[in-house]
């Protein structure tokens, strides 16, 4: 007699009364194949865990994104955030389809220049560029955000031994009515001090002074700031055009805009209260077309969406190691990837799919990693199909962040492949090894040998 | 071991304790087991009963089968002799 399929045997409480009044969306379909790929090739092929980059999203969003800014707006440019997701193949998807670079640190800066990024369509933000960092800046034409008057004044000494100008814009921070309010990068809008800044370049001859930029936040859930921070740009550039008679060349507006993920702890899940970016591109554009500029005049409008860009198109997949009780009966499913390479977990309930097909049960966990560490918690709190040991699942929107703070703990970094747009995958980071990390260490002879 | 003499389950796997007003629901396997706890079978002869009928190997049921029955014991359901 033929034997009938297994189901572990489960039984779930019931609770009635306290329901969330929103109701709560469980979306469980498993998740087999990534752009037509099967997810088991894909860990048969590039172990588990792994992460799977889709080239067809990022090319989709990307011209999404285009496409809601350029059919409002005459002059439309935007520059890849690198710290977002830095690995090259991810940063040529996004050049190869018209993105600038956008970078913080003159190890993006070099990487933007390896990748083959010309001088002068990069923007160099951030508070620390060296002497050094600023005198290739200058020589190679990019754009130079100044965040402080240190770095104002260190340019102003550098460029007394440099023939050719510095093209410059300031950063500027504001009261946009969200709350932190970002007032540690770049000159504060209300005070004063983001003109004095700007008078400051003015009266140097070797600045070029070419725009102006913001970052007022990340996954910023308010299309209202946008349309503040965008007027209070309009404000300096047309207040420059009048005290000095200079016609900026761009408004850059920075990066902020949310992505699907949910919040940590939010009963609301993120697809369902984020503007599109259509929202945002309406306020935005709106803003300045009904400033007041004469057409001819009209700026640029720089844009470095990071998050909304790539999280999309981030996959991490991985395996189930075991199946735990907790003191008080809850369910732990252990994974074999924690906060160690999903650093993003910190901010977001990601969603995470089954990799199978699954019975009709399903029950309430914890997810943890395998980090020997409290704070390794994927999920708090998950309704998932039935798991056993060896499943695999599919983590979603993780293109944003985690490729660039994972962090080496405990464990190594795995591979990260890229689906191109004929479904064929590609190594685009290998996986670290021992050889990798202790090849920057160094023995002392003394402690090189001993006996046990 | 036995089940809670109150406690009643009904065909589609609806548990309810009347003495803390709690309500389960567990899937047709989980019935099964809490049916033949109910008939007195030993652990032995229920680890034999569901090997012969299901497709799973012994070390993997007994494992769910502690883990259910851990469940069963926490919610009140299950009672250990004296
Ligand atoms: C200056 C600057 N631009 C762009 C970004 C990208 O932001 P986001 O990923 O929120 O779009 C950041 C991120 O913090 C930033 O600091």
């Amino acid at each position: 007699m033929e034997k009938l399929s297994y189901e572990r045997p489960i039984i779930n409480k019931l609770n009635t009364g306290l329901m969330n009044k929103f109701g709560t969306r469980v979306d469980n379909t498993p998740v087999t194949h990534i752009d037509g790929v099967p997810v088991k090739k894909l860990i048969a092929d590039f172990g588990s865990p792994c992460f799977v980059i889709s080239e067809r999203t990022i090319r989709e969003t990307y011209r999404n994104a285009v496409r809601a800014f350029s059919t409002r707006y005459p002059k439309v440019q935007f520059a890849w955030s690198y710290k977002t997701n830095y690995l090259n193949a991810v940063c040529n998807v996004f050049h190869s389809e018209g993105s600038w670079a956008e970078v913080v640190s003159y190890f993006e800066y070099e990487k933007a220049m390896g990748n083959g990024v010309p001088g002068d369509k990069i923007i160099f933000n951030g508070p620390d560029k060296t002497a050094r960092d600023l005198k290739i800046a200058v020589q190679n034409n990019s754009l130079i955000h100044i965040d402080h008057f240190d770095e104002l004044y260190l340019l102003a000494e550098i460029l007394k031994e440099e023939s050719q100008k510095a093209r410059v814009a300031i950063r500027v921070n504001m009261d946009t009515g969200v709350y932190p309010m970002w007032d540690r990068f770049g000159f504060n809008y209300e005070n004063g001090t983001a003109w004095s800044a700007i008078n400051k370049i003015m009266a140097n001859s070797q600045m070029e002074m070419t725009g102006i930029h913001c970052h007022i936040g990340t996954y910023m859930m308010s299309t209202s700031s946008y349309a503040v921070a965008t007027s209070k740009l309009c404000d300096l550039l047309k207040n420059i055009q009048q005290v000095h008679n200079v016609t900026l060349e761009y408004i850059d507006l920075g990066g902020g805009f949310a992505t699907a993920n949910t919040l940590r702890g939010s009963y609301l899940q993120g697809a369902d209260v984020i503007p599109t970016i259509d929202d945002y591109a309406e306020v935005i554009t709106s803003t300045i077309l009904n400033y007041g500029f004469r057409p001819e005049q009209l700026p640029t409008l720089f844009l470095e969406t990071g998050r909304a860009l790539i999280d999309d198109a981030g996959y991490l997949l991985g395996s189930v190691i075991a199946l735990k009780r907790l003191s008080d009966g809850r369910r732990a499913t252990i994974l074999d990837f924690g906060i160690n390479i999903l650093f993003t977990a910190f901010w977001y309930d990601h969603k995470v799919s089954p990799a199978q097909n699954f019975t009709s049960q399903s029950e309430d966990m914890v997810l943890y990693g395998p980090l020997c560490m409290n704070i390794d918690v994927v999920r708090e709190n998950i309704n998932l199909p039935l798991l056993n040991r060896g499943d695999h699942v599919v983590v979603h929107r993780v293109g944003a962040y985690n490729m660039t703070q994972w962090m080496q703990f405990i464990q190594m970094r795995p591979k990260v492949v890229m689906i191109d747009m004929q479904g064929m995958p590609h190594l685009i980071r290998n996986n670290e090894s021992l050889q990798t990390i202790t090849a920057h260490e160094r023995m002392p002879d003394h402690l090189a040998q001993f006996n046990l | 071991m036995n089940i809670n003499k109150n406690i009643a389950i009904s065909e589609s796997g609806f548990l309810f304790n009347p003495s803390t007003g709690d309500s389960f629901s567990t899937n047709p396997i989980g019935k099964e087991i809490i049916t033949l706890i109910k008939e007195e079978q030993t652990l032995q002869q229920i680890v034999n009963q569901i090997h012969l009928k299901y497709a799973v190997d012994q070390d993997t049921f007994e494992k769910d089968l502690a883990d259910f029955l851990y469940i069963l014991k926490i919610n009140h359901i299950l009672k250990e002799d004296e």
